[in-house]
């Protein structure tokens, strides 16, 4: 195992890098669209009591076990997991903190770009004067969508342009990330995360003062129709388990946790450095920026100029490149360029502070366990990611992008979330846990976190997780009832077609892979599937070699 | 904007704002260790491997 020399130069940078990590695109897309779903107003309370008993934990037992790691010379979760537990099970359950940053950072990467993109389209004022739908479909052609799909060949989506800005943004992350903590992704973090804060602020203002716009026609678009749908409070939704499920997924999301980029982040601190404050300043950044700032961007202005029912239905992630262009047209030449530079400036900050985080585990790991140099690992990262994201950028239609969306960012998260919160609290245990916590922390930890880490915040996350496996079609409460009504009377169950189980077994869709000789959708998906199987198994025979490795090197010292 | 609206978002953004700047504040005032604090507890660190 080769010494690492990286670390961080300061406080206020790691936490800013911590922050940045958390603060991501759906601080601005998901969040608002989730209050929006789910009852507007009385979102806002499960979502406060899921950060308190999940978030909260979640952060302190991540930022913990990296700490705990880093200080036995582990930067990556396989061996972080190992040294907390007998088990060899343990660093196999830690590879999930590396395939889950490399199957994100795939198609991140590439959202990432389009955001890049876009704030260079707004410089050169490209959408000054186009329509929405001119908007709308100038995006479909930047990422090559064809519309409809020939049964006859496959369809390849080719945007020369955006695979030109794919690789310039990737290659921007690869030479920051070989620059090391300090050196570069501290640098980063420095100079993006009050950018972003400045952009948002300056958005959240025009969001919140626009006011009602003068649409002809249109009797609610008026920002504050918007404001009051997010805000006025609606307490009947709090009794539906749907609200609540929506808000701890969006808890969960939001502060990057179940990833393992806080456990690499944290493992280069020393032994008695603070934990909790630290954990406790980067998430309230994060809620700051997706609370305070993310709620009073794009449901305000997009209510203000397309009225709520349009929102109500719209609301979503392409929202922010296929309408927000077209809304700041209706400012005028300069307040559409600065808004649009604002906007997708913010974008890129966001996301670049993410992907950084999400390439660290990968490099901590190959230096730790092989003795690579940063710029070998950064290297072979840039060309495991160029691997991961072809398919989704060629097969963008076929859905291969949403499926690595579905199983890295989302089950894989609640997978290994449940697994490292059952290690921390019942396998290291939490008088250990409890120690690692506390130890040279600048504020006082309440004890209250000693039984919510060990019984309120795992029966959460299985819950959660339990609810993503069999989800039936409706999930509010008589959905759940008629559900199991359905298990007991004919002993079926309405699988939601989002439902692990339902996705595993294509149990709400047709099994065709060819269809005309052609392959289908569900071809690509499942060759998706493949690739994503074939890069966890991978990792996981790495990690077989590198415990090898270790083993070795103890028998030649005790001899 | 209705009152109830108004009411809830005014506290949760006021609250929000207030926990995260008291907290970067805190951070902010904690002086860094001193090269002796380090020093101690580096050789805590050598004598308990």
């Amino acid at each position: 195992m080769a010494q690492s020399k990286d670390g961080w130069g300061s406080r206020i940078g790691l936490i800013l890098a911590m922050a940045g990590n958390a603060v991501g695109l759906g601080n601005f897309l998901r969040f608002p669209v989730q209050a929006v779903q789910n009852g507007g107003g009385a979102f806002i309370i499960p979502y406060f009591v899921s950060f308190l008993v999940m978030g909260i934990p979640l952060l302190w037992i991540e930022w913990a076990m990296g700490r705990y790691g880093g200080i036995k010379g582990n930067h990556s979760t396989p061996f972080i997991t190992d040294s907390m537990g007998k088990k060899r099970i343990w660093k196999y359950v830690g590879v999930f903190g590396i395939f889950t940053n490399l199957g994100i950072i795939s198609y991140y990467t590439y959202i990432e770009s389009w955001t890049l993109s876009y704030t260079l389209k707004s410089i050169g004022q490209s959408f000054t004067g186009l329509s929405r739908a001119q908007v709308s479909t100038a995006f479909d052609n930047y990422v090559g969508v064809h519309g409809t799909l020939s049964d006859r060949i496959v369809d390849i989506n080719i945007p020369h342009w955006a695979i030109v800005i794919f690789l310039i943004t990737l290659a921007i992350n690869i030479y920051i990330l070989s620059k090391g903590l300090s050196g570069g992704i501290e640098k980063v973090a420095k100079i993006g995360m009050p950018l972003l804060i400045l952009f948002g602020i300056f958005l959240a203002i025009r969001g919140i003062t626009l006011g009602h716009t003068g649409v002809a026609g249109c009797t609610t678009c008026n920002s504050q129709v918007g404001l009051d749908f997010l805000w006025k409070p609606d307490f009947t939704s709090l009794a539906n388990p749907k609200v609540w499920l929506a808000a701890a997924g969006q808890i969960f999301f939001t502060l990057s946790v179940g990833m393992g980029t806080i456990q690499c982040y944290a493992a280069y601190l020393k032994k008695n450095d603070d934990i909790a404050l630290n954990a406790m300043t980067a998430g309230w950044m994060n809620e700051f920026v997706e609370i305070v700032l993310g709620a009073a961007i794009v449901i305000p202005i997009a209510v203000g100029y397309m009225g709520l029912d349009w929102v109500k239905q719209n609301a979503g992630f392409m929202m922010a490149f296929k309408t927000m262009p077209y809304l700041f047209n209706q400012w005028g030449p300069l307040l559409a360029t600065l808004s649009g530079v604002a906007w997708f400036g913010l974008l890129f900050f966001a996301g670049i502070t993410s992907s950084l985080a999400m390439g660290t585990p990968f490099m901590g790991f190959m230096e730790d366990e092989f003795g690579w140099k940063r710029g070998k690992s950064s290297i072979v990262l840039g060309i495991i990611v160029l691997i991961l994201a072809l398919p989704t950028i060629f097969f963008f239609e076929y859905g291969v992008f949403n499926e690595y969306d579905y199983w890295t960012g989302t089950v894989s998260l609640v997978v290994f979330a449940t697994l490292e919160v059952i290690l921390f609290s019942w396998v290291f245990g939490m008088k250990n846990g409890w120690e690692e916590i506390t130890r040279g922390s600048d504020i006082k930890v309440p004890t209250i976190y000693k039984f919510i880490i060990k019984w309120i915040t795992p029966i959460f996350i299985i819950v959660i997780f339990i609810t993503s496996l069999i989800e039936p079609v409706h999930t509010d409460m008589a959905g759940w009832q008629s559900a199991f009504h359905q298990l007991f009377t004919n002993g079926t169950w309405p699988w939601a077609n989002d439902s692990i189980i339902a996705q595993i077994f294509h149990l709400n869709e047709k099994i065709v892979y060819f269809k005309n000789g052609v392959p289908t959708g569900m071809f690509f998906k499942d060759m998706a599937r493949l690739l994503l199987i074939s890069t966890f198994l991978g990792l996981s025979y790495l990690v077989h070699i590198a415990s090898n490795k270790r083993k070795l090197a103890n028998k030649t010292i005790e001899s | 904007m209705s009152t109830s609206a108004l009411i809830l978002m005014v506290s949760v953004l006021g609250l929000v704002t207030t926990i995260t700047v008291y907290f970067l504040v805190k951070v902010l005032r904690v002086p860094p260790k001193t090269d002796e604090e380090l020093e101690r507890e580096e050789k805590e660190d050598s004598l308990q491997e």
